[in-house]
């Protein structure tokens, strides 16, 4: 690592709320550009919480603290706007839209970003070209575009069209939210090596997940620990070894503890 | 206003005589007498409770007079599909033979005027007019047969696949303001023969103020095979009310698509009697309404026979103050042993005004019988927006997006692949979609 890192995310006692419970009770975490951060942390640690938040979730509310995104308030912005800017959530349950096709709908999105860059925006066949490429990184064929968004897919199916999404969106900042849950070790591998693919010294990733295994793939440069809407440790990759030799309940007393 | 219907029916009686055989002449006269004792449905009448139709019943309605010309150009954006289709044109009810193109037909299939077929295939017509559709089944379709002049008739032979879809196509221009038509529509499918017919039902007088009152039968014959689309685009300040009936034999299969995005006030009633054993018939609707449109879909299934399948989908886009209704009845009889009958009505609200009647009604007398039917309505959903614009797709996009793809689903339905094409143009011309 150079001395000059240049924060891609800043967050700064993050408290976060949905309805009249409080689930992030002030986080502070920086990723910067380059960097593979894991986060994990038992259930209802508020993983996918701090995930949400940052794509603009409007079921939680940001009750305090500050999020910076190269270096501008990304609270301020609607969850359009944070896409157009390059941020990407890969959700833990992908919705379903029947009724439009997943080439439809990702062109649709791929065309709004281009515009919001004041960039012109590709026709179908245009499209198809570029599909072409961000397909074989996840090992697909062209059937899956003309199948409706998500709808009647597996929950492995899922996962990689989220990852298919965010090869397409290329984004600069990228969250997966549980993306290896439910998935078999081929699919994990899919799903693993199109994040990697990605990797980029302008580009971050945050991981959340519930286990170790994900990250046999894709090697993260810091692990940290929730638990009960705060980070209780932060460490290299090893840290995550620990947690999946250990649990986490040694970590759950400890609150208060990050190092 | 139903003096004045006898006074039209009883001028337009003295003069027909070669287009009107003797007992064309006797089943109308027993219709307008039908109508007469009856009068127009009020709300006190139980299918009618949630339409009140006295914009129609209360308007001197003149017969319409046909049009004195509109041009091919005109009728663009109406047409769709392949310019080899067989379509048929009516302007204010009268059939326009230089509008029409009818192209090169299969070996004994019968497609024109209804008025003309009268005198080459009257006993065809004759075996069927009325049979199918009868006139206790509502006073509008009573009033109809009253009045039969003018309408599409096809008569597929039996074994004849007939690839090129037939358009039907009824437009009324601002000649026909104030006026009422009566487009009349006899189907006949032979045993083992298969077709695709659509009816547009479509305005050049946007603003217009008229009444089109339409009836289609139809006859599906055994181990045939019928896709029938119904797209009514009728100007807003218009009022719509149409019949379709079907009697489906043995082995049969019927697929109908009803589209309905115009009228102040729009109904259409759609009744398919399954009247042999393997019967399989399929019935999708959609309906787009806004500002003060009321629009209204009933549909009657009649399983009369053992082994049947009826698989029934409506979904309705509702903006602004305006209502949707639906009703949807499955009898089943006693000797319909194994049917498989399911319908389901959802509709989505775009405004806080808009108001949906939607009931669905079982009627089982059989025991070993699969029906179940489920009826919603609701408003997009937040997640399934919040998941498009984290994709970068702006709120307004998003929920038109979400809107198109809630409408575009039963859309495909349709099996065939122009008319689909035509009718998500439409539904995305309507809510701008992206």
């Amino acid at each position: 690592m150079t001395a000059k890192k240049k924060p891609m995310l800043e967050i700064k006692g993050l408290r976060a709320s949905a309805g009249d419970k409080e689930i992030l009770r002030g986080i502070d975490l920086t990723v910067n550009a380059g960097e593979v951060h894991a986060v994990m942390g038992p259930n209802g640690s508020g993983k996918s919480t701090l995930a949400q938040v940052i794509a603009g979730h409007p079921a939680y509310e940001v009750t305090a603290g500050q999020v910076l995104y190269e270096g501008k308030d990304l609270l301020d912005m609607d969850p359009e706007e944070r896409a157009q800017a390059g941020v990407f959530l890969a959700f833990q349950y992908p919705v379903e839209i029947p009724g439009i096709s997943n080439a439809y709908f990702l062109r649709a999105a791929y065309n709004e970003i281009r515009k919001a860059r004041g960039l012109e925006e590709v026709d179908s066949m245009d499209f198809l070209d570029l599909l072409e490429e961000k397909l074989r990184l996840v090992e697909w064929g062209p059937e899956i575009m003309s199948r409706a968004v998500n709808s009647g897919f597996s929950g492995g199916e899922k996962k990689r069209n989220e990852i298919l999404q965010m090869a397409v969106l290329e984004p600069k900042l990228a969250i997966l939210d549980e993306t290896d849950s439910g998935l078999d070790i081929d699919a994990l591998r899919i799903v693993a090596n199109g994040v990697n693919a990605l990797r980029r010294p302008d580009r971050a990733t945050v991981v959340v997940t519930h286990y170790q295994r994900l990250l046999n793939h894709i090697i993260p440069d810091r692990v940290h620990v929730l638990s009960a809407g705060r980070i209780v440790k932060s460490g290299g990759k090893e840290l995550a070894h620990e947690l999946e030799a250990r649990g986490y309940e040694w970590l759950e007393e400890g609150v208060g503890a990050a190092s | 206003m139903t003096e004045a219907f006898l006074q039209d029916f009883e001028a337009q009686s003295g003069t027909a005589t070669a287009e009107a055989p003797e007992w064309l002449e006797s089943i109308r006269r027993a219709a307008m007498e039908r109508f007469a004792t009856t009068g127009f449905p009020t709300s006190r009448d139980e299918e009618w409770r949630f339409t009140p139709v006295g914009p129609i019943a209360q308007n001197p309605w003149r017969p319409a007079l046909g049009s004195a010309g509109v041009s091919r150009e005109q009728l663009g954006p109406f047409v769709f599909g392949h310019p080899e289709w067989t379509t048929l044109v009516f302007l204010n009810g009268v059939f326009s033979e230089a509008l029409s193109s009818v192209g090169v037909l299969a070996p004994g299939l019968r497609v024109g005027s209804l008025s003309e077929a009268l005198t080459a295939d009257g006993a065809v017509i004759e075996a069927h007019l009325g049979r199918h559709a009868p006139t206790i089944s509502s006073p509008f379709t009573a009033l109809s047969t009253a009045f039969v002049r003018e309408g599409g008739f096809v008569h597929v032979p039996a074994n004849t696949d007939v690839a090129r879809p037939m358009h039907l196509v009824f437009v009324t221009t601002d000649e026909a303001a104030g006026s009422v038509t009566h487009p009349r529509n006899l189907i006949v499918i032979e045993p083992g023969a298969r077709a695709s017919v659509i009816e547009s039902y479509v305005t050049l007088a946007p603003a217009g103020t008229y009444w089109t009152n339409a009836v289609t039968e139809v006859v599906a014959g055994a181990n045939s095979w019928l896709e029938h689309t119904r797209i009514q685009r009728e100007s807003e300040r218009a009022y719509h009310i149409g019949s379709t009936h079907v009697d489906q034999d043995r082995d049969s299969h019927y697929r109908s698509f009803s589209m309905a995005m115009g009228g102040a006030l729009a109904r259409h009633n759609l009744h398919v009697r399954l009247n042999g054993e393997n019967v399989e018939a399929l019935m999708y609707g959609l309906y787009l309404t806004r500002g003060e449109q009321l629009v209204d879909n009933h549909t009657v299934i009649y399983h009369d026979q053992p082994n049947c399948r009826s698989w029934e989908v409506y979904k309705g886009v509702l903006d602004g103050r305006s209502r949707a209704v639906f009703n949807g009845k499955v009898f089943v009889k006693p000797e319909a042993q194994k049917t498989d009958a399911k319908q389901t009505n959802r509709n989505l609200l775009l405004s806080d005004t808009a108001k949906v009647n939607t009931k669905p009604q079982l009627e089982i007398f059989a025991d070993d019988v699969k029906c179940t039917h489920g009826a919603t309505v609701g408003r997009l959903d937040d997640v399934a927006l919040f998941y498009a614009r984290s994709r970068g797709v702006p709120a307004g996009e998003a929920q038109r997006l979400l809107t198109y793809a809630f409408a575009a689903e039963v859309i495909e339905e349709v099996a065939l692949e122009p008319v689909r094409d035509e009718l998500e143009r439409l539904v995305r011309e309507r809510l701008g979609a992206v």
